[in-house]
């Protein structure tokens, strides 16, 4: 009895492994942000703390080290469902840029990954068994490691936006790796990176605002939380202002390597130029999606988005659907241009509303004022998710905006799934990883209100008691 | 030597590895409803891989990963074909990675029960499925031409499949068991050296008639020396463990887990996968793979990174290598 390929109640292996890999995607990364910005942030606080020996920096340490490591072994445990998922539901498109995507995944492994899984346990376990300089040492190794784990993760996927640095061997039929580092300094990734790193500092500052707001609101902690209100504040801004300056880098670089989707993201059906290009802030189109009915829209916008001048002439959709197709032969090259536009708006305005959090925030509180009125301190604390939906929504920009591709110009998703898997096969699979994810979730929500409840105080009393132990750090 | 067939050596080093590392935190996760009489026992258990599960974890991502560089073909055809075997391990690793860590976080004794139960479970269940799939690489599965794997999980589960999984499951029990009397102290040590005594007896005995039985399909010398390396430093083990001997039993059981994964590894040599189908369906180190720029950039990661992490890790190993003892438990810690 072999059913490969196919069919079980109308649903297909391929379009069920592609909602399988968005949703574990999705929620895989909705716990990766957190782990890059937080992890900068704790390792500037310990160092503020061995710098001025302030115990307040030492409570912001380890009440933030605390929510970061919670965290932290939730994107572990999902990061490699990730990895599994590429052979697993996706061998066809394994077997052909293996020699090429592998690389940089084997790199995550053997040159970042291994060092942050490393230093993590030593910092969690190595308070008062190592010397302050060394166990400091330790926090910004696994940065450094963290940092570097999404270099090559991000050079990964920017192979499939704009493969580079491969040549095809068609007697093998796969694309080979000619030059490791053409796919490291990728133009995708060179900006894909800090946009990552930046939006993920912003989001941890949001989350470091809503946990001091939280305290402050009830008048507690005041000392910590206030100087813990500050930081988060400062780095949701700083965090914000790079995430605007990388997001214009990246744009240009769309533009160069994936005019489709930055036409989609513009739901731009002609090539237009100077004040012809548009930035559309509202859009409705035809339900078959080849044309416009109603905009509102600021002239030159995009031209000046897509080419930093303000005459510059941005491609249309219907534009480039022609050229794929006299390129790649007959099909649909255009992405979902509804979700590509939205998100794309999306993105821009969650991560703007983070930011005006931040901005408005060090106005009230400047100088030590913490007497807000309490309807303050519960939109600081609501706030807290902004920057986070910003980067889910930015991804499936990015992801979206990619289709019909699964190789940017090389393969199509439909060409790259699992011959030999069947529907029943990933209807078992993405229930699994459904029911243990939601589990998970409403487990993780739990501990972690309960950390931020405990406040800061608990933790550094302990440190007193179990210098000798390794109980309490988890 | 070609470089292909270097990464065979690399990717069966970073297994053994995995095996070695996460193979005793699989024991001690089992050993659980075993050895622990109360929470504080159990806290004494989980504490003594606390600082090194999740390090130990990692092996596996990296084995993964290097696999997937540097034999696409394979990586390919072994994670589609072994898709509900692999869907129950990783399963089974969240479900052990979050109640370490979880377990400590709630206040009822149910709690502490239940997270209790998913690294028993969490720690069992890969620790069988890893033979069984090892068992199946080595003895082949059905692979048509396009080297698309046409069984079900049910293919994998044959006798001499389940063998293999009896062999890692009851090997690994031990290893967590003689790392249990390295790293504690007291009446948990004594039931542990105890417990180790039975196992001990039903490990040799499955692991023995599995190398064997590998060894008649396979033969090779090097399969038949690593064999033979394995079966005595497993008797040793035993040895060691009867004279108090921590140390020696443990370094004893890493050296079985060696002999024993690169006995398989031997045993499939020159093949990564072989096809039951048809042996000319078969993916070889030379057919699966990557090309030869690819492997010599990823030889020179390997050979810088390797080093640098062993030694690291040594480190951390070093760092905890106290022993934990029921006094090193604060009163009302769980």
């Amino acid at each position: 009895m072999h059913l490969a390929g196919q069919n079980l109640w109308g649903l297909d292996p391929l379009s069920l492994s592609r909602w399988q890999f968005g949703l574990t995607t999705v929620y895989h990364f909705l716990f990766v942000p957190l782990t890059i910005g937080m992890v900068l942030l704790v390792a500037i606080m310990q160092t503020a703390w061995v710098r001025t020996n302030d115990e307040k920096w030492l409570k912001l340490t380890k009440l933030f080290g605390k929510l970061f490591l919670i965290n932290f072994a939730m994107g572990v445990v999902t990061g490699i469902v990730q990895e599994f998922q590429f052979g697993m539901n996706w061998s066809d498109y394994s077997r052909f840029v293996g020699d090429v995507f592998g690389a940089p995944l084997a790199m995550e492994g053997l040159l970042a990954f291994f060092f942050e899984a490393t230093f993590i346990g030593v910092w969690i376990f190595g308070w008062g068994r190592l010397s302050k300089k060394v166990h400091l040492m330790t926090i910004w190794v696994t940065a450094f490691g963290v940092w570097m784990s999404a270099y090559f993760i991000l050079a990964a996927n920017a192979f499939m936006q704009h493969p580079v640095g491969f040549d095809i061997n068609v007697a093998k039929n796969r694309a080979e790796l000619t030059d490791i580092g053409a796919v490291l300094t990728n133009i995708v990734a060179l900006n894909q990176f800090p946009h990552t790193i930046t939006a993920s500092i912003m989001f941890a500052g949001g989350v470091m605002i809503a946990v001091s707001a939280y305290h402050l609101k009830r008048k507690q902690y005041l000392d910590s939380m206030y100087t813990g209100l500050r930081f988060g504040l400062w780095s949701a801004l700083l965090g914000g202002i790079g995430t605007v300056i990388s997001g214009d880098g990246l744009g240009l670089a769309m533009v160069q390597t994936q005019p489709m989707k930055m036409a989609a993201a513009e739901a731009l059906y002609r090539t237009s130029t100077g004040y012809n290009a548009s930035f559309s802030l509202f859009s409705w189109g035809t339900p078959d999606g080849t044309s416009e009915i109603f905009s509102v829209r600021v002239p030159y916008l995009l031209s000046f988005l897509s080419t930093h001048t303000l005459n510059g002439t941005v491609e249309g959709l219907n534009d480039l659907q022609a050229q794929y197709v006299h390129l790649y032969g007959a099909g649909n090259y255009m992405p979902v241009i509804w979700l590509t536009y939205w998100s794309f708006r999306w993105m821009i305005g969650l991560g703007m509303l983070a930011m005006l959090v931040a901005v408005v925030g060090l106005i009230l509180t400047r100088k030590g004022r913490v007497n807000l009125p309490t309807w303050t301190w519960n939109l600081s604390i609501w706030a807290a998710p902004l920057g986070l939906l910003a980067i889910s929504i930015g991804w499936l920009f990015t992801e979206m905006g990619r289709q019909p591709w699964l190789v940017f110009s090389l393969m199509k998703t439909a060409d790259g799934v699992s011959p030999g898997i069947t529907a029943l096969d990933v209807l078992i699979s993405i229930v699994v990883f459904t029911v243990i994810y939601g589990v998970l979730a409403v487990v993780e929500f739990k501990i972690l209100r309960a950390a931020i409840d405990a406040g800061p105080d608990v933790l550094v009393a302990e440190e007193h008691t179990d210098a000798d132990q390794l109980t309490v750090a988890y | 030597m070609a470089l292909n067939h270097i990464w065979f050596l690399i990717v069966g080093f970073l297994f053994i590895g995995y095996f070695v590392l996460d193979g005793f935190d699989f024991g001690v996760g089992m050993s659980l409803p075993f050895l622990g009489k109360d929470d504080t026992d159990r806290r004494v258990l989980i504490n003594t891989i606390g600082p090194v599960w999740d390090l130990n974890e990692t092996w596996v991502i990296v084995a993964g990963a290097s696999l997937f560089a540097s034999f696409p073909e394979w990586y390919a055809s072994l994670f589609s074909g072994f898709y509900l075997a692999l869907l129950l391990i990783l399963a089974a690793l969240i479900a052990r990675g979050v109640a370490f860590e979880y377990r400590g976080k709630g206040d009822t004794a149910r709690w502490r029960k239940t997270f209790d139960w998913m690294i028993v479970v969490g720690s069992a269940l890969p620790s069988l499925l890893w033979g069984v799939a090892f068992a199946n690489i080595v003895a082949g599965v059905p692979l048509n031409a396009q080297h698309v794997y046409t069984g079900t999980l049910f293919t994998l589960l044959n006798p001499y499949g389940l063998l293999g999984g009896l062999t890692t499951l009851s090997v690994f029990f031990l290893h967590g068991l003689v790392f249990i009397t390295l790293k504690t102290d007291g009446e948990i040590k004594d039931r542990a050296r105890a417990l180790a005594k039975k196992v001990g007896y039903a490990a040799t005995l499955i692991a023995a008639s599995f190398l064997l039985w590998t060894l008649f399909a396979h033969f090779s010398l090097l399969g038949a020396v690593l064999t033979v390396v394995a079966a005595l430093a497993l008797v040793g083990a035993q040895l060691a463990n009867f004279a108090r001997r921590d140390g020696q039993a443990f370094a004893l059981m890493v050296v079985t887990i060696v002999g024993a994964v690169g006995a398989l590894f031997a045993a499939l040599y020159p093949n990564v996968l072989p096809s039951s189908t048809d042996a000319a369906y078969s993916l070889t180190i030379d057919n699966a793979s990557s090309s030869q720029y690819t492997l010599s950039v990823m030889t020179w990661v390997a050979a810088i990174m390797i080093p640098f992490v062993l030694a690291y890790q040594s480190w951390t190993y070093w760092v905890f290598r106290k022993r934990v003892s029921r006094k090193s438990i604060p009163a009302g810690s769980h």
